[in-house]
């Protein structure tokens, strides 16, 4: 007991102390609330009751976003818009419903501004209706004082003047989501866009720019009466691409005659992109001010994905033109030389399965460049047993297959490259021989993307450098781009004979796209084609006579074709995917050759990326 | 006395109600309508959206409040631990909860009402060490052996919360521990060990801290570097306060608050809304009551004759205070923006339910508090 008391003596002295500590700490409380509100009321009072200061931000202007020669691909139209400030009016439904007697705005609108007015504070505004026309904003003006709540304000909206034709490269702006919230108070903007695809997305902090901020005093009604202070926005940074944007027009133009197909125009030096074309595409400007619903549904059941960049990131089975990979890794291990033979019967044995050349008649004696030439099938299954799918696989590596660039858009995807290793992780199973025969011809689990495909080919003709693709040359003042790229370590030699097949392949009246060549001197184009198999045609079907073109379209080939131009000193490189396509030769090539004729007349080589200036625009007033 | 003790132990109804501790009940009432007559202003003098809930959650968390108290403070005594490891358990799968969800996260929805742990955990922190302390001896007390569990069982959770990242409510369980620590009667040279080593190691902390957090630090040191983010609301806030004057605006006059740019007015700046409508008088009123709120919770604790109960209560009441300081600090600018409300007058149902269960418990020390309480 006597312990006990101690102790609750110990307590009771030191509760005391707690509840003088607590007194104190109301008294520093009740010390601070005299100091503000009466040593120092009449200083707020005055800052108060006569005047407030209304504190504004300032909306930058979004950086525009133009192409090598300084052609805009994304700039800013002026947009006037209806806002609603809840708190300026006790009779939100009454403003709204002789607001829509002025300009259009239907029932359900009307009750969704009502809902978005009641979920933030009163001082927020609230979009009500943007691009408005001149007609509408002068209507307004005239009715103003019977609107109460209601302003117009003026602001910018991002435009795309080329349209579809860049959509897949520029993306779209749209409105900010409960995901984009950051710290940012620019996001809670009324009408504030951010980057939501491509370039758009991926630099879409350089392009937004530096809210500014305008100090107002206000009196009692809300009134400005003058500004104080404005600090005014900085606008984003331009980003000036490496496209050529009358090449991606051109481009677009071509592809559009086939249902699902992409192409792209790269420097085979320096890696960067002059074109970069995905058909179907769809047009950025619908997004801007939030796509209907009827449009969106359009755009996502159409079956050839239009809202996908499948330059980027469509994944192909290469086909043939993975075949100048299986040569270089033949030749490279000294397993063949430019003059080692095979005969080609038509069909391949090994062990007891046949495989079969695309030819059935057989190619008879093929050397590696005629082979390439002919796109003969039976000399790189013989070769591929040799060398084996690592060695294959490490050399497509080399050649940029089966991995990203941390390239400028993010939507790129990696392909896929298979190795003994990876099949074993996958699928718990060893790799047969019969999958490396297949793998020598670009089919089976081998997958590349058209962005790839180029790359590749682009490390083929350009002596061995190991380029990257590249698209955005400048932000704002600073240069981001490389141009010099390290040696992969392949001899010249080698390369030599596989660009010696590839010059055959569409100049030699052999050649599988020689009726797809190039005849203006100078002008000549090397390549390669492909036919991905999508769906093999079985025994049975191939005794009714069914061919690849009468099956449905999803099963059909995909037409592929890498090129470069000129012959004589490869500069800019091309590769076409026609999804479902058909042949090669007969669909991709000619588009190829299209292209590259245009690409080279057209040079976007010929000058360098032009350094642009920082757009100093100051933007509207947001508030 | 032994029969005085015996007696204690069945306590009837009635005998519960005439040692109830209405007072308290009286001052947490007349804050609580603070809060209504606030919230109605802040909706422009409507029930609508905030005072009408306010009012339902208010009568609910009393009814809670009151079946709190009447349970015998030995049930209160005997749970203090599974209450604590519940509420651990809670944070862990709110803690896991976050790291699916990619963010942070606070909260687990039962469906119809949300729980916050960090809350929960707050009062469960007190009752454990309540219980800790309880049976401790004087010896036990200078005892670095017998303190280090204590010391875990509040840092524990402490690291828990500071996951979540939630910096303001684990330096608010910190510092009730030191307080239950001081109470319960440890060496005052641990304090200024402890404090010594709390300012040595604020360098490592700053760099430890999330970014928004030390903008939060940096803005509070110089308010103008943030004209538009949280400098922008303490200023503000401060000119709200300051128009109000010695009598304030007037009931539904206070047009800094209602009309300018004062986020959250109807949660963590509501001080600031009543101060300026009803000025200094209103003010230092609320701060009175607040003060006489306090000084009823420590005289529960003077009269309670058991360790557990003194402990309790006024660990409790100095979580309660800890919020009235933090709260009224920031929006007067004494402190950075925190983001912690103001106990039963900010809009908000969690806080509101945690603070009364709160009470609940302190009422609970006043009426049992000549129960005998076994030494364990």
């Amino acid at each position: 007991m006597n312990k006990d008391d101690e102790k609750s003596k110990v307590f009771t002295r030191r509760a005391i102390i707690v509840g003088a500590f607590q007194g104190g700490l109301l008294a520093v409380l009740g010390g601070r609330l005299a100091w503000l509100q009466l040593a120092q009321g009449k200083k707020y009072k005055t800052l108060a009751d006569r005047n407030r200061i209304n504190i504004k931000m300032l909306s930058p202007t979004r950086g525009e976003i133009v192409d090598r020669f300084g052609v805009p691909l994304a700039i800013n139209n002026q947009n006037y818009m209806a806002l609603l400030i809840p708190e300026q009016t006790d009779d939100i439904r009454g403003s709204l419903e002789k607001l829509a007697d002025l300009i259009n705005i239907d029932s359900k609108k009307i009750e969704k501004i009502l809902l978005e007015s009641k979920k933030s504070a009163s001082f927020i505004p609230v979009e009500i209706k943007d691009d408005l026309s001149w007609d509408d904003v002068s209507k307004l003006e005239v009715n103003i004082t019977d609107l109460p709540g209601i302003s117009i304000d003026e602001g910018e909206i991002r435009n795309y003047p080329f349209g579809e034709a860049t959509g897949h490269i520029i993306g779209y702006v749209g409105a900010v989501s409960d995901k984009d919230m950051t710290d940012d108070p620019i996001l809670t903007l009324p009408g504030f866009r951010i980057g939501k695809t491509a370039i758009e997305r991926s630099y879409d902090i350089e392009l937004r720019g530096k809210s500014g901020i305008s100090q107002m005093e206000v009196n009692v009604r809300g009134r400005e009466v003058r500004e104080l202070e404005t600090e005014k926005s900085v606008g984003g940074q331009r980003i000036a691409l490496t496209i050529d944007a009358e090449l991606q027009r051109l481009s677009q133009q071509r592809l559009s005659e086939y249902k699902s197909a992409s192409a792209i125009v790269m420097d085979a030096h320096t890696g960067a992109i002059y074109s970069m074309v995905s058909y179907p595409g769809f047009d950025p400007n619908l997004f801007t001010r939030g796509i209907s619903t009827e449009n969106w549904e359009e755009l996502l059941s159409n079956p050839a994905f239009p809202l996908n960049n499948k330059a980027v990131s469509g994944q192909y089975p290469p086909g043939s033109t993975f075949k100048m990979i299986t040569a270089l890794a033949a030749l490279e291990q000294n397993l063949a030389k430019a003059n080692t033979s095979v005969r080609c019967t038509g069909t391949y044995e090994y062990g007891t399965d046949k495989f079969r050349c695309w030819k059935l008649s057989g190619h008879g004696m093929v050397n590696v460049t005629s082979a390439l030439m002919k796109s003969c099938d039976t000399y790189f299954y013989k070769l591929s047993t040799d060398i084996g799918i690592d060695n294959i696989a490490a050399m497509a590596q080399k050649f940029g297959l089966g991995q990203k660039y941390n390239f400028d858009l993010k939507e790129e995807r990696a392909g896929l490259l298979p190795t003994k290793e990876w099949k074993m992780n996958e699928y718990g199973k060893n790799w047969q021989p019969g999958e490396t025969i297949v793998a020598s011809i670009g089919q089976g689990y081998i997958l590349a993307t058209p962005l790839q495909l180029a790359v590749m080919t682009s490390r083929l003709v350009n002596g061995g450098y190991a380029v990257k693709p590249w698209l955005v040359g400048y932000v704002g003042h600073q240069k981001i781009f490389q141009e010099k790229w390290p040696l992969i370590g392949i001899k010249q030699e080698n390369l030599d004979i596989i660009k010696t097949g590839m010059d055959q392949v569409v100049n030699n009246n052999e050649g599988t796209a020689y009726s797809s060549r190039i005849d203006e001197e100078g002008m000549q184009m090397g390549g390669k084609t492909g036919t991905a198999q999508v769906k093999r045609i079985n025994r049975a079907e191939r005794a009714q006579g069914i061919m690849n073109e009468d099956l449905e379209w999803k099963y059909r080939h995909h037409a592929l074709f890498v090129g470069y131009a000129p012959v004589s000193n490869p500069r800019y490189v091309c590769s076409v995917v026609v999804e479902h396509g058909g042949g090669g030769s007969a669909v991709a090539a000619p588009l190829a050759r299209d292209i590259l004729r245009e690409a080279q007349i057209r040079n976007p080589a010929r000058e360098d990326i032009k350094l642009s200036q920082i757009s100093s625009k100051i933007g509207g007033i947001y508030g | 006395m032994a029969d005085r003790l015996h007696l204690s132990t069945d306590h009837n109804i009635l005998y519960k109600f005439q040692n109830f501790g209405w007072g308290l009940v009286l001052l947490i009432c007349a804050m609580a309508c603070v809060g209504f007559t606030s919230l109605y202003s802040a909706a422009g003098g409507n029930f609508d959206p905030w005072a009408s809930k306010q009012i339902i959650r208010f009568l609910i968390g009393i009814g809670g409040m009151i079946v709190v108290s009447l349970i015998d403070i030995k049930w209160w005594f005997r749970l203090s631990f599974p209450i604590y490891v519940i509420g651990f358990i809670l944070l862990i799968i709110v803690e896991m909860m976050g790291h699916i969800g990619m963010g942070a996260q606070r909260w687990i929805n039962l469906g119809f009402i949300q729980i916050q742990p960090s809350e929960f955990m707050k009062i469960a922190v007190v009752m454990v060490l309540a219980k800790y302390f309880h049976a401790a001896s004087k010896e036990d007390m200078k005892s670095i052996r017998f303190l280090i569990p204590g010391v875990l069982l509040v840092l524990f959770p402490v690291a828990l919360v500071m996951l979540q990242p939630d910096l303001g409510t684990s330096l608010m369980i910190v510092m009730a521990g030191v307080a239950m620590f001081f109470l319960a009667g440890a060496p005052l040279w641990m304090f200024l060990v402890g404090g010594g080593l709390v300012i040595a190691s604020l360098p490592v902390a700053w760099l430890l801290m999330h970014n928004y957090q030390k903008q939060r630090v940096l803005t509070f040191l110089n308010p103008e570097s943030d004209p538009l983010g949280a400098g922008y609301h303490i200023t503000q806030s401060k000119i709200a306060l300051g128009s109000g004057g010695i009598q304030g605006k007037g009931f539904l006059e206070g047009t800094q608050s209602r009309l300018n740019f004062l986020p959250e007015k109807q949660t963590d700046f509501i001080f600031t809304l009543w101060a300026e409508e009803w000025g200094f008088l209103g003010g230092v009123c609320l701060l009175l009551l607040c003060g006489l709120i306090f000084a009823y919770g420590i005289s529960v604790a003077l009269q309670c004759r058991h360790a557990y109960g003194k402990l309790l209560a006024t660990g409790l009441i100095i979580n309660f205070s800890l919020y009235v300081f933090i709260n009224i600090g920031m929006v007067m600018g004494l402190m950075p923006v925190v983001g912690a409300p103001l106990p039963l007058v900010s809009y908000g149902g969690t806080s509101m339910l945690a603070v009364l269960v709160g009470f609940g418990l302190i009422l609970s020390c006043n009426v049992h508090k000549d129960t005998k309480l076994l030494r364990i």
